[in-house]
């Protein structure tokens, strides 16, 4: 499999993405077969969810036929682990907030990951400003827009 | 004379003093916001948009206007300074500005920049103020069939006339347009593609849509490619003021460049690329200095500047007057409109008069006060990029994630902000436009919904859409658009063959 590729020199970005669109076109299609209300004249729910599905398939064969052609533009090389560092920031930030962190807590924990993840050396010390900018916000929306943020243990000490 | 009589009834509304401190505030975040590197208009009406939340609806919008003014201008400020354009739009400003900046003139590029962008800005808003009205009494006598026709036209030239790759580009508009099917159908009140998540039935939020997208997405880009390529900030050296020459060669890009900005922003056209880049080939061209193309020529910035602010204001045309987006920032102005329950289009105009007329009013206010406040303040604006660029970006994500917890703090909420980053990110790597993506979105299940109205007025006859004289010629200029690049791309083929 892997040689083959490599003879053939398939685009293999363009291929995953004809894929994706494909799996997109078969879930849409799907979900417009199993609806249980079409209306009697006019167009029901489903109609333009089957448009859109045929012209997801569409794009994924124009895919299919790029991949086998000239491919998608190559991109340059990316710094892998900036990503990781950044996105275990957002999917901290998101536990956080799903298990009553609070929104102090989670500003800390992506301010000091997303800089450290663009070079930043110096993760206490980022993680201390973080703390303060999340208070900061936290207590203007609080007092001047009246609209609480996600309060955690943190927060509960300023009521 | 009504025209007037309505201007004038709106600059009451808009100076009102709460107002006026309204637009003042929107102008400073608008600037400050749009100043930092990486974030063009669209990103900073869409990370301000919570903050107008609580707000009155008149408020809120006035403070909207001047966001997006003062998003423009701070996004041609980081172009010249930084060679580094927030956005498609400033490129061309980025092209002269920063090689100014280079030869010690960045004060003059900026200045010419912020009155081109004054005076285009002013003569736009004059032209939205006289045409809005009477497209407005032709957009009475549209029928659904004829909105249908234009939002497919909008599909087609936000997306794929005049990107890289009409593929990539429809591509990104239809995962915008299967996005928008989600959640319940309003006529029906069946639930589409929800997956039994009830977080999901009320669709997808256009601003996490976009905020995930563009700053989410972009951070993570940056940072991917941080190491390959450092920025650096050009210091302005010598005066900030132009000179009489400045003045003289300044004038006539400005007003050629408002020409081009504003009747290619009205139309659904497809954004500010294109005046732009019309507005600075033209500047070489008629350029009586053409050797200093390229070394910093005032007119290659005053020209694509005012065009970028001209078209800025033409967008605003099909906006308020159909209820029409054609750029991303459009369509995050949109979901702000309809945060309040309000939809711009005719019968906006002959209910809400005051608002309407109010916000158009402000637009002339907000653009007075972005000259009064920004020539004094760009060392404050300069000071602002030069923030360490983790800081930077570690801001970014916090406001970023502040917006959602603020309207919606659910984890799910969040983690469609972060996957739609994610996406964001590896649409930008492979080239892929993300602006059709947020169209879409917004616009896919307005088009639903006036075919729909369409066919259950003709009892369910397509046929309806192709015998309506608007809606047929409409739809076929849609599809010539659609069709031409790949014609002439398989045009050009063959002739390479025959070679």
């Amino acid at each position: 499999m892997a040689s083959e590729t490599t003879t053939r020199r398939i685009d293999r970005p363009a291929l995953v993405v004809a894929l994706l669109l494909f799996a997109c076109a078969g879930i849409v299609a799907n979900d417009a077969a199993s609806q249980t209300i079409v209306s009697t004249y006019g167009l029901g729910p489903t109609a333009v969810p089957y448009v859109v599905s045929i012209c997801l398939a569409v794009l994924g064969l124009a895919h299919l036929v790029v991949a086998f052609k000239e491919g998608i533009p190559k991109p340059g090389p990316a710094d892998t682990v900036a990503i990781l560092w950044i996105v275990g920031g957002l999917v901290g930030l998101v536990a956080c907030i799903a298990f009553g962190g609070g929104f102090i807590l989670a500003t800390a924990l992506i301010f000091a990951c997303t800089a450290r993840g663009m070079g930043r050396r110096a993760f206490a010390v980022d993680f201390i400003i973080g703390l303060v900018l999340g208070l900061v916000i936290f207590l203007v929306f609080l007092k001047l827009l009246t609209l609480s943020l996600p309060a955690g243990p943190l927060e509960r000490l300023f009521f | 004379m009504d025209t007037l009589l309505d201007l004038f009834h709106g600059f009451t509304v808009a100076f009102e003093p709460s107002k006026l401190l309204f637009c003042l505030i929107g102008v400073f975040l608008g600037t400050a916001v749009g100043v930092l590197p990486g974030i063009g208009p669209a990103l900073t009406v869409a990370l301000l948009l919570p903050v107008t939340f609580k707000l009155d609806p008149a408020g809120s919008l006035i403070m909207f206007a001047g966001i997006y003014y003062g998003g423009m201008y701070g996004g041609s400020t980081t172009a010249i300074l930084l060679n580094a354009p927030g956005e498609s739009a400033s490129l061309a400003t980025a092209l002269e500005g920063s090689k100014m900046a280079k030869a010690g003139r960045g004060g003059p590029a900026l200045a010419t920049a912020a009155i081109g962008s004054f005076v285009a800005g002013t003569i736009a808003t004059i032209g939205l103020a006289f045409l809005a009205p009477w497209l407005v009494e032709i957009a009475v006598h549209f029928g659904p069939w004829d909105y249908f026709g234009l939002m497919i036209l909008a599909f087609v030239t936000v997306s794929a006339t005049f990107g890289d790759s009409p593929l990539r580009g429809l591509t990104s508009l239809f995962i915008g347009i299967t996005l928008g099917l989600i959640g319940i159908d309003k006529l029906t009140g069946q639930a589409r593609l929800t997956f039994g998540v009830p977080e999901l039935l009320n669709g997808i939020e256009v601003t996490t849509l976009a905020v995930g997208l563009f700053a989410v997405g972009e951070a993570l880009y940056v940072a991917s490619q941080r190491a390959h390529a450092p920025e650096e900030i050009i210091p302005i050296k010598g005066s900030l003021w132009m000179n009489r020459q400045d003045w003289k060669r300044s004038w006539a890009p400005w007003l050629r460049g408002t020409a081009f900005g504003f009747p290619i922003g009205a139309l659904p056209a497809g954004g500010a690329e294109v005046p732009t880049f019309l507005s600075y080939s033209t500047e070489k061209r008629l350029c009586k200095y053409p050797d200093e193309f390229g070394k910093g020529a005032i007119e290659g910035v005053a020209g694509p500047e005012a065009a970028n602010n001209a078209s800025a204001a033409g967008t605003l045309v099909p906006l308020l007057t159909l209820g029409l987006p054609t750029s991303a920032t459009a369509a995050i102005m949109l979901a702000g409109f309809q945060q309040y329950g309000l939809n711009p289009g005719p019968l906006l105009f002959a209910e809400k008069p005051d608002l309407v007329w109010g916000l158009i009013a402000s637009l002339f206010i907000a653009n007075v006060m972005l000259v009064i406040i920004n020539l004094p303040l760009i060392g404050l604006w300069v000071r602002l990029l030069a923030i360490p660029q983790p800081w930077l970006y570690a801001g970014i994500l916090v406001f970023a994630t502040m917006g959602t917890l603020a309207v919606n703090p659910s984890p799910v909420e969040l983690s469609m902000l972060f996957g739609f980053g994610y996406l964001g990110y590896l649409m930008r790597r492979y080239d892929y436009p993300v602006a059709p993506m947020v169209v879409g979105l917004i616009l896919g299940p307005m088009a639903e919904a006036q075919l729909r109205r369409a066919l259950q007025i003709s009892l369910g006859d397509p046929m309806i859409l192709l015998e309506n004289p608007g809606s047929a010629t409409l739809l076929g200029i849609a599809f010539i658009a659609l069709v031409a690049p790949f014609v002439m791309k398989g045009l050009n083929k063959f002739k390479a063959a025959e070679d």
